[in-house]
C-alpha cells in the first residue's frame, strides 16, 4: 500500500516542478497546474506517512531514508502554507524539484516502505527527531526565501526593467516571511535539542560532532533573531546569515547517516 | 433585430473631433433614451479616446448617424467618411476588444473595463445589449486574469509606483516625501499614494509653494535643509526640483540610514538635471531610479504588453464566437415559440375534450393529469429545441427552421 502511494506523490511533485518551470517562462495556467501538483502530491505523501505509521512497529522514520521522507513532507507542508499564492510560485521552482529529488533518494534508501520495525523505543528520541526535522524544514524554507530575496534584490539593484514584469514577491515580504519562519522553527529546534538531552541523560551516551553542529545551528539562528528584531538587521545581511545557517543544516542532514543511523 | 455600432475613436478621428462628440453623464443618458425610443435598445460608450453608439431597433443606422453627426456639428455624409459602422458579430467583436483594452492607446490599460461597465449601467438595454455587454465585461475580466497584459506599468508615474510595490509589497503604511513641485513628480507621488501610501512630507525651496502642495495632499511642509533628517521617517522619496545640482548627497543618506534600522529606502529622481546623487543607489538598502530607468521600465513593459496581446486576442475571439452562437440561436426563437405554442394548444385541446371523463376525478388527480401532460410535452420538445439552437449557430439553421415549420405546420393555422 505504501509503495502504491509513493508514485502519485512523486508524480505530483515532479509535475509541480515542471509546471513551475513553465510558469516562470509564461505565467498563467502552468502555475495553477503546479499548485495543484503540490497539493495533490502532499496529500498522497500524507497518506503514505499515515499508512507507514499505522503499519509500523513504533516510530517508522528512524532510518536516514525514512527521516528524509518525513523531512520532504514537512518542507512541502510548510511551503503549502503560503506557497499557493501566485507570487510565491517562483519559490516552488526551487522547492519542488528538491522535494521530488529527496523523495526519490528516500525511496532508494527504503524510507518509503511500509511495515518497518522501529529501533526507537524511546519517546524522547522520537520527539527529538520529529522536532529537529520540523525545524530543519522551516530553515530550508527560510533559506529558499533568502535566496529568492538576493536574486530579486540583485535585479532591482541592477535596474533591470524585466524585474518589474516578473511575479516575484516584494523584497520586504520575503524578508518578513523568512524571519517569521525562523521565529517558528527555532523553538521547535530548541524543544528537539532539549528532548535529545533528556534522552542522553537517561540513556547515557557521548557528545558527538552532529550534536555540536546542531547546537551551532541553533546559535546561528538565535543570533539571527537577535540581530533581526533587536538591531534591525534586514535585507541582504539577514539573507546571508540565514544562508549561513542553512549551510549548517545541510551539514547536519549529511552528518546524520554517519552517526545516528550507522 | 440587428445590432449596430457607429463610432469614432483615436484610430480614425483627431482629438479636435473626439472632444466634440465626448458625452458625459446626463447628456449620454439623454442620448441613449432618445435612440432607444419605445422598444429599442441603446448604449453610449464615451471616453477620452472614443464615442461609440450601440443601437438595436428599427432605423438604427439613420438614427445613430444622425445623432452623432448632430453632436459633432458635421453633415451626415461627412460623419460617415470618418466614423466606423459595424453590424452584429463584427460589432460584438469590436466591443470585446475594447473591453479587453486591445483597442486602447496603451494595450491592456485597465480603466476601459470600468468605463464599459458604466456605459452598460447607464444604457437602455434589452435582451441583446444586455447579453452583449455582460459578455464584453466577462471577456475583459478573462483577459486580465488569464494574461499578463495589464500587469506592467504603462507610464512613468505607474512605473514608480510598481517599483515601490516590488520593494515594499503593500504600500499601506509607507510614507512618501515629495521634493520639489514638478508636475511629473507630483503625479508619481499621487500614483504611489493611490496604492495606499501616505504622502507625509513636502519639501521645496520656496516655503509658500511647499505649504501650498502640502495642503492639497494633507501633508506637512518642510524646508530643503530638513531633507536629510526627514529620511529617517519616510520610505519613498520622489524628487523633481529644478535645482542645478544634487539636493541630496550620498553622505547625507548614509548618515540617515543609521536611524532607519535596516528599513529600505526607495528614491525616485524625475528631475533633469538630477536631484539625487546616483551613488546613493550603491548603499545597502537604498534603491534609486532616475527618469531614464523609469522610462526603460515603461518601454519594456509596453513590449511585454504587445506580446500578451496575441493571447488576449484569442480569448476575445473565443468570447465573440460564443456571442455569435447565441445571436444565431435567436434566429430560431420564433419557430421554437410557435412549436411550443402549438404543442400547448394541442395539450389544452385534448384536456378540454376529455373534460367529461376528468370531471369524475378528484381535484388532486386532475392536477396530476395536467402535470403529466405538461411533462410529456416538455420532454418531447426539449431535444428538438436544443438541436434547433445548435443548428442555428451553424450554416444549416435556416433549413432546420424551415423543416420544423413544414413538419409541424407552423404558421398554417389561417389556411
Amino acid at each position: 500500500m505504501a509503495e502504491l502511494l509513493f508514485w502519485p506523490a512523486l508524480l505530483a511533485y515532479g509535475e509541480a516542478a515542471f509546471a513551475y518551470a513553465g510558469n516562470a517562462r509564461r505565467p498563467g495556467l502552468a502555475g495553477h497546474a503546479g499548485t495543484w501538483g503540490v497539493r495533490l502530491g502532499w496529500l498522497a505523501q500524507t497518506s503514505l506517512l499515515v499508512v507507514q505509521a499505522v503499519s509500523a512497529d513504533g516510530f517508522p522514520w528512524d532510518t536516514w531514508a525514512g527521516s528524509l521522507n518525513l523531512f520532504v513532507w514537512l518542507v512541502v507542508g510548510a511551503y503549502l502554507i503560503w506557497g499557493c499564492r501566485a507570487r510565491y510560485r517562483l519559490l516552488g521552482l526551487a522547492v519542488m524539484p528538491l522535494a521530488a529529488a529527496l523523495l526519490v533518494a528516500a525511496r532508494v534508501g527504503g524510507g518509503t516502505a511500509g511495515h518497518v520495525r522501529s529501533r526507537y523505543p524511546d519517546v524522547f528520541l522520537v520527539l527529538h527527531v520529529g522536532l529537529v526535522l520540523a525545524a530543519f524544514a522551516g530553515f530550508t524554507l527560510a533559506a529558499s526565501l533568502s535566496a529568492l530575496y538576493l536574486w530579486q534584490e540583485r535585479r532591482l539593484k541592477g535596474r533591470r526593467p524585466a524585474a518589474l514584469l516578473g511575479r516575484a514577491p516584494a523584497l520586504a515580504t520575503l524578508d518578513r516571511i523568512a524571519a517569521k519562519t525562523v521565529l517558528v522553527a527555532l523553538p521547535a529546534l530548541t524543544a528537539g535539542i532539549v528532548a535529545g538531552f533528556v534522552r542522553l541523560r537517561s540513556e547515557g551516551g557521548g557528545f558527538d560532532a552532529l550534536m555540536a553542529v546542531t547546537l551551532l545551528t541553533w546559535l546561528v539562528y538565535a543570533a539571527f533573531l537577535l540581530v533581526r528584531f533587536e538591531l534591525g538587521w534586514r535585507g541582504r545581511r539577514a539573507a546571508y546569515l540565514l544562508l549561513a545557517g542553512f549551510a549548517l543544516v545541510v551539514v547536519a542532514r549529511l552528518g546524520l547517516p554517519l552517526t545516528h543511523f550507522s | 433585430m440587428t445590432l449596430l455600432l457607429v463610432g469614432l475613436s483615436h484610430r480614425v478621428a483627431p482629438v479636435e473631433l473626439r472632444e466634440r462628440v465626448a458625452l458625459a453623464g446626463e447628456r449620454a443618458a439623454d442620448l441613449v433614451r432618445a435612440l432607444a425610443g419605445e422598444s429599442g435598445e441603446a448604449v453610449c460608450l464615451s471616453t477620452c479616446n472614443r464615442t461609440e453608439l450601440y443601437v438595436v431597433g428599427p432605423d438604427a443606422e439613420e438614427r445613430a448617424v444622425g445623432a452623432l453627426a448632430g453632436i459633432a456639428a458635421l453633415g451626415e455624409d461627412d460623419l460617415r467618411g470618418v466614423a466606423y459602422r459595424l453590424d452584429d458579430e463584427a460589432a460584438a467583436l469590436h466591443l470585446f476588444r475594447v473591453a479587453a483594452g486591445l483597442d486602447s492607446m496603451v494595450p491592456g490599460e485597465g480603466e476601459i473595463l470600468g468605463q464599459v461597465r458604466s456605459a452598460y449601467e447607464a444604457g437602455v438595454t434589452g435582451p441583446l445589449l444586455d447579453r452583449l455587454f455582460r459578455q464584453a465585461l466577462h471577456a475583459g475580466k478573462r483577459v486580465r486574469s488569464q494574461t499578463a497584459i495589464g500587469e506592467s506599468p504603462a507610464s512613468v508615474p505607474s512605473a514608480a509606483a510598481a517599483l515601490a510595490e516590488q520593494l515594499f509589497g503593500e504600500l499601506a503604511g509607507c510614507s512618501v516625501l515629495l521634493v520639489g513641485a514638478g508636475k511629473i513628480g507630483e503625479l508619481a507621488a499621487r500614483a504611489v499614494a493611490a496604492r495606499g501610501a501616505r504622502l507625509a512630507l513636502v519639501a521645496n525651496r520656496s516655503p509658500e509653494k511647499a505649504a501650498d502642495v502640502a495642503r492639497r495632499f494633507g501633508a506637512e511642509p518642510i524646508s530643503l535643509d530638513g531633507l536629510a533628517a526627514a529620511l529617517a521617517y519616510v520610505d519613498v522619496v520622489v524628487s523633481s526640483t529644478s535645482a542645478p545640482g544634487y539636493v541630496l548627497e550620498r553622505d547625507a543618506v548614509t548618515r540617515a540610514l543609521a536611524a532607519r534600522k535596516g528599513r529600505p529606502l526607495f528614491l525616485i529622481d524625475i528631475a533633469v538635471p538630477r536631484d539625487l546623487d546616483p551613488a546613493i543607489h550603491d548603499l545597502d538598502g537604498c534603491y534609486l531610479y532616475d527618469i531614464d530607468d523609469l522610462e526603460a521600465v515603461v518601454a519594456d513593459s509596453l513590449v511585454g504588453r504587445l506580446k500578451e496581446a496575441s493571447r488576449a486576442e484569442a480569448i476575445v475571439v473565443d468570447e465573440a464566437e460564443g456571442f455569435r452562437e447565441w445571436l444565431a440561436s435567436r434566429g430560431v426563437v420564433p419557430e421554437i415559440a410557435s412549436l411550443r405554442a402549438r404543442a400547448e394548444e394541442i395539450r389544452a385541446g385534448e384536456l378540454d375534450r376529455a373534460r367529461g371523463t376528468l370531471a369524475r376525478l378528484s381535484e388532486r388527480e386532475r392536477l396530476a393529469v395536467e402535470s403529466l401532460t405538461s411533462q410529456i410535452v416538455n420532454k418531447l420538445l426539449h431535444l428538438p429545441t436544443v438541436r434547433m439552437k445548435e443548428a442555428a449557430a451553424g450554416a444549416e439553421g435556416a433549413s432546420y427552421a424551415h423543416t420544423v415549420r413544414h413538419l409541424f405546420g407552423l404558421g398554417e393555422e389561417e389556411r
